[in-house]
């Protein structure tokens, strides 16, 4: 990073951006996009483990439910009123059924899909020097910050954290009457308040730096399917969260003022919760999944070494789901109780939603036709993501179709399709991007061996742990049971719950290799040119890590789209976005500038 | 903010032109978009609840104090005139009609939030409260039952005490800015700030007229 | 493919219909999912690298995109018409068919209590006497239920009859159906409803149409000699010997 204050040029080149902050200034408060990226990200990869933590507790009971001559391992630490003698009490179970949920929605999938890479990638992508207010992105992070600490302390409060489910279904919890936990639900709610108003103001950002900070050339059909699929999740994301915020209000004023919005007594409704948390949830799975399937096309093209099959279909198609995903809320209150009428339009909705889907997984089956793949380990785990992403969706095609859903509705054959979707999909293409985009932000390559490991151990326990779920589902196992046991019917299933059981354990294990292979990189991983992967999007221009205002004070310039692989204009098998090629084209000249 | 200056001299003309609208401008237009979808929440719960349930609620007009709630509204409105008023007085380059504006932006807007005030506290002692253990049963001219229950007051005073709190932040910041005008801190050609607490001033008048017919008058 | 599934045996009349949706629906994904795998195993094996190889430089063809868009569209539609009839004649009151038997349950945190109409096969008279967790019907009857909740959301379930129905606070929710075999079934709470959820089991048996008769006419007897509202827990072993045999119709 240059010291020295050049003076502007004669086309109002601007100086470099001279840097002699405090360390606390550009590491902890700090305003660069790139930071508060990497710090989201190792917020969310503590959460994902908490998650993955809580997880394997409630597999643990799952398999040997209330079992004395298997207690639950770290058992003992745990207070009486959680775990006693190693058996865990079913209050404590139906806590770590929510909080598994919540985190891993609110506290790890969202913000490692858009916390980090919209504040990562964006200006990058886009050839902007930072955001549009960096400084209202440093307070996007550190308002992320408590409400992580709100909904952590929640388990340690009197009365213990939330447990009525990640959905927070009233009247059980608006009431500690029927829930046993008061304060851990106020929490929860307060917790999720605050997140918003974090993911709110990063989404003010992301738009406002898209639509007015594009390079010089940079039109919005040759930005990357990654920043259009961040762009188009951060407008869902403005008009889906204050839905939420709006829910949650009335939720805690149930709880503490004694309100009834959501209590039958004096004219409240149960569903009227229902309704404003599904009309915000279903767009959110969908900003759990479309930066993820972004973050793919970009990989997928690299690794195949081709353009993108269909690009502006695949803009369409991103916006197409962002869009219908907005009238689709309803198929989650099937068997509500709401009019039957409401359900049958919403399964026509819900069936349509499959269709901009289908056209994201032909048009990456089309990239990879007379391609050249190269399997490094990102594209490893994007097509990992393709094939599980598309599992996910064909046992939506169940749960859509209404009276197949009237057996399937909040059994295991949900948990298996929502798992699908967010580890099958979301999860590996987070592997994917942190692996691709690693060497861009520390300067340093992860480690292929443990890489590749990782990614063979996470594919074959993910299928092991939750492709048995579709069938315990449809065999009739319900959701969130503390002993399954106590159900006949359901105890005839107990070996693949325990088989489950064993399958997560190891997949919980494997990730270990990841975490390892992070931490041991980010000091000792091979030192990683500015363009290792051989790609075209404007991040690789810049060095590995780029300077704080990425460019040096001059934008660059773009001539092209970013899938430019194997143009007959070049001899090599990619053109990146910034090269200007010399006229005429198809010479064997070498790549000018 | 030198990265600032630097973004300026970036800025021009290198970069794609965008959507023609400076970035503080875009970002306030952006946020409005949540803030409508928050309002439509809260708005959207209270029709749900007291379309499905009448006799939980009542009549506005037997219940609230319309009159006095309409001049408000007409106050609210005044105040967006006078913003306008403030606003194309910078742009013309009259440092002097934009204070003046501006102050009596915020006064009026401090007017509003004072007689909901009043408001609410007429409604409180007749009983109108959010909470059913609260909720007493006496009318306007304390003979007979008051109509409706807590839940009409729960949602009442969710609704308008939400935007309540947003016209007290916009007066804060107009205060701000009046203040600013006065220090001589805008230009005919430097007055973004104007603009932006101008638009947020717009979007709660707004949002007060569809609260004032959705909740008063239906 | 029942027993790949663990599909409990179907002993509802929509029941049988729910099930030949839901194996369709198995055909057409197990087709789309097959198609994809394969293709895409056999691109990544056809066009991995190799020395020399250059990839093709094509941005895609619209006459396929829209070919394959178009197919899926139509494919989900079809589906869509065909489910429609069926849930509205599964959940829509104004299609529920003329009810033998008319009974309501009232779910709370953790149980079931059905209320039956007693002697004058009325609901809602003097006579109705009410069952904790026991839910008896005739086979090859309508049964019409009345689902309530006292305190929170819970769920009626019965996996072989392939019903399932939210019971919501402050609202009656009707729900129908008819058993075609006698035997014992589990009754499930499909809905977290707090720390007994797990616990919130019930049992339904159904009855040769007799069998109901003698069952309700005890049962009556029971309540008109002053023994209050029974209390059974759910019980652990099927009753009755006619039923003994179809008892054992646990899933597979």
């Amino acid at each position: 990073m240059s010291t020295i204050v050049l003076p502007q040029d004669a086309q109002g080149h601007a100086a470099p951006h001279h840097d002699d902050r405090s360390f606390v200034r550009k590491y902890i408060f700090s305003t660069d996009h790139k930071i508060i990226g990497i710090q989201f990200l190792f917020m969310s990869l503590f959460f994902l483990l908490v998650g993955g933590i809580l997880a394997m507790a409630m597999r643990w009971q799952l398999a040997w439910p209330s079992d004395p001559n298997v207690p639950l391992p770290g058992g003992g630490m745990l207070p009486e009123t959680m775990v006693t003698n190693g058996i865990m009490l079913p209050e404590f179970y139906n806590s770590l059924v929510t909080m598994h949920g919540t985190i891993m929605v609110f506290f790890a999938i969202m913000p490692l899909l858009v916390g980090v890479w919209a504040n990562y990638l964006i200006p990058l992508q886009i050839g902007a020097e930072d955001m549009a207010f960096p400084r209202l992105n440093m307070a996007s992070f550190w308002t992320a910050v408590p409400a992580g600490l709100i909904m952590m302390s929640s388990f340690f409060v009197v009365g213990g954290a939330a447990n009525a489910g990640w959905t927070g279904y009233a009247p059980l919890s608006v009431n500690e009457v029927y829930s046993g936990v008061k304060l851990g639900q106020q929490l929860w709610a307060l917790s999720l308040i605050t997140l918003g108003f974090s993911s709110l103001m990063g989404s003010v950002n992301y738009i406002t730096t898209i639509v007015n900070m594009r390079a010089p050339g940079m039109t919005y059909m040759r930005m990357p399917l990654s920043t259009w699929a961040l762009f188009i999740t951060s407008i869902l994301i403005l008009l889906a969260i204050p839905v939420l915020t709006g829910a949650l209000i009335l939720m805690f004023f149930d709880q503490t003022l004694g309100t009834t919005f959501y209590q039958p007594q004096d004219g409240g409704q149960p569903l009227l919760w229902q309704h404003l948390f599904w009309f915000f949830g279903h767009p959110e799975v969908y900003i759990l999944i479309l930066p993820a399937m972004g973050f793919v096309s970009d990989i997928l093209s690299n690794g195949a070494r081709k353009p993108i099959f269909g690009y502006t279909a695949m803009v369409l198609a991103i916006a197409g789901i962002a869009f219908l995903g907005w009238v689709v809320w309803g198929h989650h209150m099937f068997m509500s109780g709401m009019n039957p009428m409401l359900g049958s339009t919403f399964m026509v909705t819900t069936m349509l939603i499959a269709v901009p889907s289908a056209i994201k997984t032909f048009n990456w089956l089309g990239t990879l036709y007379r391609a050249n793949i190269r399997f490094h380990v990102p594209m490893l785990h994007a097509l990992a993501f393709v094939s599980m992403f598309v599992i996910g969706g064909l046992s939506g095609i169940f749960l859509a179709n209404t009276p197949v859903d009237i057996p399937l509705h909040d059994t295991y054959f949900v948990v298996a399709h929502i798992h699908y979707v967010l580890f099958g999909g979301s999860l590996f293409a987070i592997f994917g991007a942190i692996t691709y985009w690693f060497p861009k932000m520390f300067g340093r390559m992860m480690n292929k061996p443990l890489g590749y490991v990782h990614f063979a151990l996470t594919f074959v326990f993910f299928n092991l742990t939750f492709f048995p779920m579709h069938m315990l589902g449809s065999g009739g196992h319900m959701r969130r049971l503390y002993d399954p046991t106590q159900y006949p019917n359901l105890a005839e299933m107990q070996d693949t719950n325990v088989f489950i059981t064993i399958s997560a354990l190891l997949l919980f294990g494997t990730q270990f290799i990841f975490l390892v292979n992070f931490f041991w990189s980010l000091f000792k991983g091979e030192k990683a040119p500015s363009n290792p992967w051989e790609a075209n999007s404007l991040e690789w221009a810049a060095p590995s890590p780029p300077p704080h205002g990425n460019w040096d004070g001059v934008l660059p310039t773009v001539h092209r789209g970013p899938y430019e692989y194997a143009s007959p204009e070049t001899e090599a098998d990619y053109l990146p976005q910034t090269v200007a090629l010399r006229a005429p084209a198809r010479t064997h000249e070498p790549i000018g500038d | 903010m030198s990265s600032h200056a630097a973004a300026a001299h970036l800025a021009e003309p290198r970069r794609m032109p965008g959507i023609g609208v400076y970035n503080m401008k875009l970002g306030m237009w952006v946020f409005l978009l949540s803030e409508v979808m928050f309002f439509a929440s809260l708005i959207g719960a209270y029709i749900i609840l007291r379309f499905a349930n009448p006799e939980a609620f009542g009549l506005p007009g037997e219940v609230l104090n319309v009159p006095l709630t309409g001049v408000n509204t007409f106050i609210l409105i005044c105040s967006s005139v006078t913003m306008v008023k403030a606003f194309a007085a910078i742009e013309n380059g009259d440092r002097n009609g934009l204070k003046w504006y501006l102050l009596a932006t915020a006064l009026l807007g401090a007017v509003f939030v004072g007689i909901q005030v009043v408001e609410y506290n007429v409604l409180a002692h007749e009983g109108f409260v959010p909470i059913a253990s609260e909720y007493a049963a006496h009318g306007r001219d304390e003979t007979g039952p008051l109509v409706g229950g807590p839940l009409y007051g729960a949602t009442f005073y969710t609704m308008t005490g939400f935007h309540g709190l947003h016209v007290t932040i916009g007066v804060l910041c107009l205060l701000f800015l009046t203040v600013r005008a006065f220090m001589g801190k805008y230009t005919q050609a430097n007055h973004g700030g104007v603009e932006i607490v101008g638009l947020y001033w717009h979007f709660v008048d707004l949002v007060w007229i569809i609260l004032f017919t959705i909740v008063y008058l239906i | 493919m029942d027993e790949f599934w663990r599909l409990p045996d179907t002993i509802s009349t929509f029941g049988a219909d729910i099930d030949r949706l839901f194996h369709a629906i198995v055909i057409i994904t197990g087709i789309v999912f097959v198609l994809v795998e394969v293709t895409l195993v056999v691109f990544l094996v056809k066009y991995r690298h190799r020395e020399g190889r250059r990839s093709e430089y094509s941005h895609g063809n619209t006459k396929l995109e829209i070919g394959w868009t178009s197919a899926t569209a139509l494919i989900v539609l079809i589906l869509g018409m065909v489910s429609w009839g069926l849930w509205q004649r599964i959940k829509n009151p104004a299609f529920f068919p003329e009810p033998g038997l008319q009974l309501e349950i009232t779910a709370k945190q953790f149980e079931w209590n059905v209320k039956y109409p007693g002697a004058d096969g009325q609901l809602d008279t003097d006579d109705d006497f009410t069952v904790r967790n026991q839910l008896h019907v005739p086979a090859n009857v309508p049964v019409q239920i009345r689902l309530q909740a006292e305190d929170v959301i819970h769920s009626f379930f019965v996996p072989e009859l392939r019903l399932k129905q939210d019971a919501v606070p402050g609202m009656e929710i009707p729900m129908w159906f008819e058993a075609t075999t006698a035997g014992n079934y589990v009754v499930g709470c499909a809905e977290l409803c707090g720390l007994g959820h797990y616990r919130m089991r019930g049992s339904m048996t159904v009855h040769e149409p007799a069998d109901f008769e003698s069952w309700q006419q005890s049962r009556i007897a029971a309540a008109t000699n002053g023994a209050g509202p029974a209390t059974d827990a759910a019980p652990a072993a099927p009753q009755g010997t006619s039923v003994a045999a179809a008892a054992a119709t646990h899933a597979h």
